[in-house]
């Protein structure tokens, strides 16, 4: 167990590195200078010149990246080039809205895909299975934009229970924060969820032809307790996996639903740093979200282990 | 015998349309054991999935299953399942998957009793304990928490044993218990079983396609062929008289012995003379074929060199497994799965290495291989040095060394057809035959497996378990190796094919001299097919002889063990015969 998590562990750190020297490269090759895009088209050369300066940018490549990964490690993360503030701030701010939202989205996808992947799976074929199926089809074919269009309309301007878009803000008490993040959360979730439902029910599916469900259910147990108490345990593994790649999509991809709601996430933060040029906040963004997956992987891999003890004696 | 346990009457089933059982009458008294006996796809598994009612869904089944008074085709679900695991248990084939891999084996056992007796967990647990420890578990060794996966296939099925037994069924079900397991094991899980049996006076159905097994265990016999009962009688009577032509066909192909030439480990002149015969195009063979294109793309075979240097020989060959990691820095002591081991097998023998599982000798047959490399010791074939040779030096090698895997089902891709699937080893060949040359060469392979040149454009799923032998034994023998290696080929095929795939590894070594190494820890095939035999015990061949000698006369302990556990139909009909009267 040791040797397993010990392992995970190095590997994590590896891919940080590497990912970050690959953030790095990438951003050096984007057309744009940000000095001038700082200074405006009517600045002259020499001011341009000033400023690149003063930001670094003509220091050689390899030192600006161990300027920039030593002060990753410091959470300094520079200041931006637009708004002139520290990023740490800028990001401090928007991580308390887009952090919850995943988290809400991502409980809300798993609280509907379980129970529909096992409720299928159990009546696979049968009429109850082929309509669930059919609904989560339309849940992976229509994009997350439109249910948050119909949501809208439907709870904010037909019912008007919560506000149509903005952020409250969370000084203003939990409710209201909460409450705003509703919809964008039920927004993101469903598609989601009908992608992991369908996941769930497949794995299950796979799991309940093998031999240790004939041998439970030939100790008298009950379908319904085997789908539980032998199956769904043994169908995790994909189930986590997509779990995982589904909460680094939540955090990282959902520019299109802030903006739909309005709401001042990571995501349109980097949006608007990259139509701007706004290189270090780019990166430094960029920078979170890789090490928050590396994270969410980290996890993933460990409740796998959890899961199973095979994983756990292995090396 | 007593009044029926379970009276099945004039059973027929059906799953989506397809007729699998037709008016099968059985019945098993308490506390008697009935073999259950047929081929496969004869519906042996079916019918113990009726009385359990775990069919699959599009089953529907018509007649009569009476168990204890209860009509169990009546019954409903609820029934069904107060029923299960308390009054029928079932064991099953496979050991290694019956088990759920994340619970463990205290959770498995415990679950049952729990849900029958509604005991608490510590009572469960506590009734687990003792029932693991009556099937050969003690606690020392196998506390409740072990996992499934920690647990050899003999230990496993013990385990699945336990869960059957635990609440003292008066119907044990057993589905081909053994069969996953190797003699010795299979002579232990038997005698546990009749030991239940008996103790607790439960009823068995035991299902097997063994004859042996089955004449040895049961008091009474039904034989079953394509979903109908054919004979059914005490076990004794049926089998010495042999009244029914199809029980005569099944009790001799059990005991099938192919026609092989005369042999003997000292005329190795023998060999080379057949060896020859490939070499010259093949004249004792019937089958037409153009000469002139197949031959120039053949290896040539010079027989006259080297006639007294073996074909294969192994000399002192060892291989070390790294022991198993203990924490992050110490490792347990190595394992030898190969211990200083030495063989040679002369042009056109055929040569038995016999062992229980774990010996060590599918990992000796992968070194002769080259598929893996020995730790020390050295491999030479057709005289060249095979340990330690880049891939592509060993192009020859390959080319003369073919392998035909036991499972007929998982070798062979199954979205490829025929021709390509048989001609993959052709890429070895010198020069690369044309398209044309290569479906000849096939339709050849193919004709020589007793299959016809029109199955070339088939796929894999088109043909049975035993036709799907033949491909790979046509694929082994298309570039005309000299040796092929067959790791338990007709282990998982029924007796009847089993005969046929015996008499045809039999007419290829009389007709084209390819010598053999059969990897088996089945007596009766290294009886039927082989000169000598080497015996594995834990890593070290610790004998070595002819056949007949050894498996007449084995001196060693391990040999002993193998003989004496190997099911025997002779011996079990002679002892059946004086139980029964």
């Amino acid at each position: 167990m040791t040797a397993y998590l010990l392992k995970r562990l190095v590997i994590a750190a590896i891919t940080l590195v590497l990912a970050s020297m690959v953030v790095f490269a990438v951003l050096q090759v984007v057309p744009g200078d940000p000095a001038r895009l700082m200074l405006g088209m009517n600045a002259s050369a020499e001011q341009v010149e000033m400023l690149r300066s003063q930001l670094g940018l003509n220091d050689p490549l390899v030192l600006r990246y161990l300027h920039w990964a030593i002060g990753l490690l410091h959470l300094d993360f520079g200041r931006s080039y637009t708004y002139s503030v520290p990023v740490l701030d800028l990001v401090r701010e928007r991580i308390v809205v887009s952090l919850p939202l995943a988290l809400i989205a991502l409980a809300l996808s798993t609280a509907i895909a379980i129970p529909v992947g096992l409720y299928s799976a159990s009546r696979r074929g049968r009429a109850g299975d082929v309509i669930a199926m059919g609904v989560s089809q339309v849940g992976v074919a229509v994009p997350n934009f439109w249910f948050a269009l119909l949501l809208i309309y439907l709870f904010a301007v037909w019912l008007r229970w919560v506000p149509a878009g903005g952020f409250a803000g969370w000084k203003a008490g939990a409710w209201p924060a909460l409450k705003s993040l509703l919809l964008p959360a039920v927004a993101l979730a469903l598609p989601q969820a009908a992608i992991l439902a369908r996941v769930t029910r497949q794995a299950l599916l796979e799991v309940l032809s093998e031999d240790y469900i004939r041998t439970a259910r030939a100790k008298g147990m009950p379908y319904r307790a085997v789908l539980w108490r032998h199956a769904l345990r043994n169908a995790l593994i994909p189930v986590l996996t997509i779990m995982g790649l589904q909460f680094a999509f939540l955090l990282a991809g959902t520019v299109i639903i802030e903006n739909v709601f309005y709401l001042p996430g990571l995501g349109r933060l980097v949006f608007q740093a990259i139509t701007q040029r706004d290189l270090i906040v780019v990166e430094s963004v960029v920078m979170l979200l890789v090490a928050a997956v590396i994270a969410v992987n980290l996890l993933v891999d460990l409740s796998y282990a959890l899961v199973d003890p095979r994983l756990r004696s292995r090396e | 015998m007593t009044a029926g346990l379970l009276e099945i009457r004039d059973l027929s089933l059906a799953i989506g349309g397809h007729p699998i059982l037709k008016g099968v009458d059985l019945s098993i008294g308490q506390g008697e054991v009935m073999g259950l006996v047929g081929e496969s796809g004869s519906g042996k598994s079916m019918t113990a999935l009726t009385v359990m009612r775990l069919l699959p869904f599009s089953a529907r089944a018509t007649g009569s299953v009476r168990f204890d008074g209860i009509d169990l085709l009546a019954a409903t679900e609820d029934q069904m399942c107060a029923l299960r695991g308390d009054d029928i248990g079932m064991v099953f084939q496979e050991p290694m998957t019956a088990l759920n891999p994340v619970k463990t084996i205290g959770e498995q056992v415990a679950e049952g009793i729990r849900l029958h007796t509604g005991a608490a967990r510590a009572e469960a647990e506590e009734r687990a304990r003792k029932m693991l420890d009556r099937v050969g578990l003690p606690a020392e060794k196998f506390p409740l928490s072990r996992y499934p996966h920690e647990l050899s296939g003999g230990q496993r099925q013990r385990v699945v044993i336990a869960i059957a037994c635990a609440l003292k069924p008066k119907l044990l079900i057993a589905d081909e218990p053994t069969t996953a397991l190797d003699v010795v094991l299979q002579k232990q899980i038997l005698e546990l079983l009749k030991d239940l049996v008996r103790e607790n006076h439960m009823g068995l159905l035991l299902i097997s396609h063994d004859l042996a097994v089955v004449t040895e265990m049961a008091d009474r016999i039904t034989i079953l062929r394509r979903g109908e009962v054919m004979e059914e009688g005490e076990t004794a009577r049926v089998l010495s008289e042999q009244v029914h032509p199809y029980t005569r066909q099944l009790a001799q192909a059990s005991m099938h012995v192919p026609k092989r030439r005369a042999l003997s480990p000292l005329e190795e002149e023998m060999a080379p003379k057949a060896t020859e015969g490939v070499a010259s195009g093949g004249t004792s063979n019937p089958i037409p074929r153009p000469v002139e294109t197949t031959l120039s793309i053949l290896p040539d075979i010079s027989p006259s060199r080297g006639e007294r240097t073996p074909l294969l020989a192994v000399k002192s060959v060892s291989r070390l497994y790294p022991g198993r990691r203990l924490s992050l820095f110490r490792r347990d002591t190595p394992v030898y799965a190969v211990d200083d081991v030495s063989l040679s097998i002369a042009p056109g023998h055929s040569v038995a290495l016999v062992g229980r599982s774990g010996c060590g000798k599918s990992t000796l047959a992968r070194m002769i291989l080259a598929l893996d490399k020995p730790t020390s010791g050295e491999i030479r074939f057709c005289g060249q040095a095979i340990t330690g040779k880049a891939e592509a030096d060993l192009k020859s090698a390959r080319r003369d060394m073919q392998v035909v895997f036991q499972d007929p089902y998982g070798s062979f891709d199954p979205r490829q057809k025929v021709e390509r699937l048989v001609t993959e080893p052709l890429h070895l060949l010198e020069k690369r035959p044309s398209h044309a040359e290569r479906r000849e060469m096939a339709a050849h392979a193919l004709a020589e497996v007793g299959l016809s040149a029109s199955d070339l454009d088939k796929y894999p799923h088109e043909f049975s378990g035993g036709q799907r032998q033949r491909l790979s034994i046509a694929r082994a023998i298309i570039t005309r190796p000299k040796l092929v290696v067959a790791d338990e080929p007709v282990s998982a095929l029924d007796v009847s094919i089993r005969a046929q795939i015996l008499d045809l590894f039999a007419d290829l070594n009389n007709r084209l001299g390819v010598a053999y190494l059969f990897i088996t820890h089945d007596l009766t095939v290294a009886r039927a097919i082989t000169d000598e035999v080497l015996v594995m015990h834990e890593g070290r061949i610790v004998e070595r002889g002819v056949t007949k000698d050894v498996l007449d006369h084995p001196q060693s302990d391990a040999a002993q063990a193998l003989v004496e556990a190997a099911p025997d139909l002779h011996r079990a009909i002679a002892r059946k015969m004086q139980e029964q009267g």
